[in-house]
């Protein structure tokens, strides 16, 4: 999150409304600790990063439907299966939850 | 009360304070936050009862440098039989605490390269030394501070600061600095203690403690000789073996190579 703050200060200032993605849970091998964060602004910038690089793409999408109210606040959960080859996962095989919300607060 | 709350989160995390934030994920209002600190808690998650204690929790974690999810009752239960049939909410408690310190007595050549892996950990840290010629800032750049003391005045200046997350290493193989800077260290709640020395200097060492009147179990918190068994030759090898011993501590791992262990790699 403190990696985040100069972004946020800058889009908040341009009026851009930002959400904010946390990794709360990993279950298996993770490659962010829980706290890993990034936010996104209804633009679709970015800042920071919740995985290796695995996901980001779906939560940027999923965080525009938070700021376009298309869902309410709530979590969000990528894993990776052999039977969901397909789906967006983590390479290490790991699950990660994520909360993801409106920087409304 | 709008943007309120991120913009006192802001400044606090700016300013390296300690600072928790508990966030329902899961409940009837999910986003409902609370703001610890050590002085203050702001905001609301709905029950003055489940705002105590989810306060308390989020305290504690906050000791602990831990962030992650608890669980309570709608009135802050958290006992499994009042939760029992009961709605429950799922709790994320995010906790920022200052960086964990890193004390290094002694100012030699070992001292820089572990500021150095030091720092990379994250670890403030602070030379010690009272010989003033060799503790100066330009032979450990990347310590945070050199302080020109003997040990017994930085501790008693500052050991209370010192907790579970943070270090010493004392890497004199001098008696008259080793002996306080040992003794100092056990008088604090400090996490781990590193004593470099052979296994020959750590036995007269050992004996010079017996006779200051460190007991047995004092002696047990102590990890002399310091660092893991890597074959570490240089400066720099042997801080990467004390800083993956002081990792291996706190997880509690015996630190073999991954390869050769069983079980999953996070836990």
């Amino acid at each position: 999150m403190r990696e985040l703050l100069d972004d946020i200060d800058r889009w908040r200032a341009d009026g851009k409304r930002v959400a904010v993605a946390r990794v709360v849970d990993i279950l298996g091998s993770g490659p962010r600790e829980p706290g890993a964060a990034m936010a996104v602004n209804e633009a679709g910038e970015v800042a920071g990063s919740v995985s290796g690089g695995c996901v980001e793409g779906a939560v940027v999408s999923e965080a525009l439907g938070v700021l376009h109210g298309e869902r309410g606040p709530g979590i969000v959960t990528f894993g990776y299966s052999d039977d969901e080859a397909f789906a967006v996962g983590l390479t290490c095989g790991g699950t990660i939850r994520l909360f993801i919300e409106a920087l409304d607060w | 009360m709008s943007a309120a709350l991120y913009d006192i989160l802001r400044d606090r995390l700016r300013a390296q304070q300690p600072t928790a934030l508990a966030t329902v994920i899961d409940g009837p209002d999910p986003g409902c936050k609370l703001l610890v600190t050590p002085d203050e808690v702001l905001g609301g998650l709905g029950h003055p009862e489940l705002d105590r204690i989810v306060a308390r929790d989020a305290l504690a974690e906050l000791e602990a440098g831990r962030s992650g999810i608890r669980h309570y009752g709608p009135e802050g239960q958290t006992t499994p039989e009042d939760l029992v049939d009961a709605p429950t909410l799922a709790v994320f408690v995010e906790s920022w605490s200052p960086p964990p310190q890193m004390w290094i007595f002694g100012a030699v050549d070992f001292t820089a390269a572990l500021s150095r892996v030091a720092k990379v950990l994250g670890y403030r840290v602070i030379v010690c030394d009272a010989r003033e010629i060799f503790a100066t800032r330009r032979r450990f750049p990347a310590a945070d501070e050199v302080v020109v003391s003997w040990p017994g005045g930085l501790y008693e200046r500052r050991g209370d600061q010192l907790g579970q997350r943070d270090a010493v290493a004392i890497l004199t193989h001098d008696p008259k600095f080793d002996v306080p800077a040992v003794q100092g260290a056990l008088a604090t709640r400090v996490g781990y203690i590193g004593v470099m020395g052979s296994r020959k200097t750590h036995a007269k060492r050992v004996e010079r403690l017996r006779e200051v009147g460190v007991t047995d179990a004092e002696l047990a918190r102590l990890m002399s000789p310091i660092g893991l068994d890597l074959g570490a030759r240089t400066p720099e090898e042997t801080a990467i073996s004390i800083c993956a011993e002081i990792i291996a501590r706190r997880t509690g791992r015996a630190a073999p190579s991954l390869r050769d262990a069983d079980g999953p790699i996070h836990s």
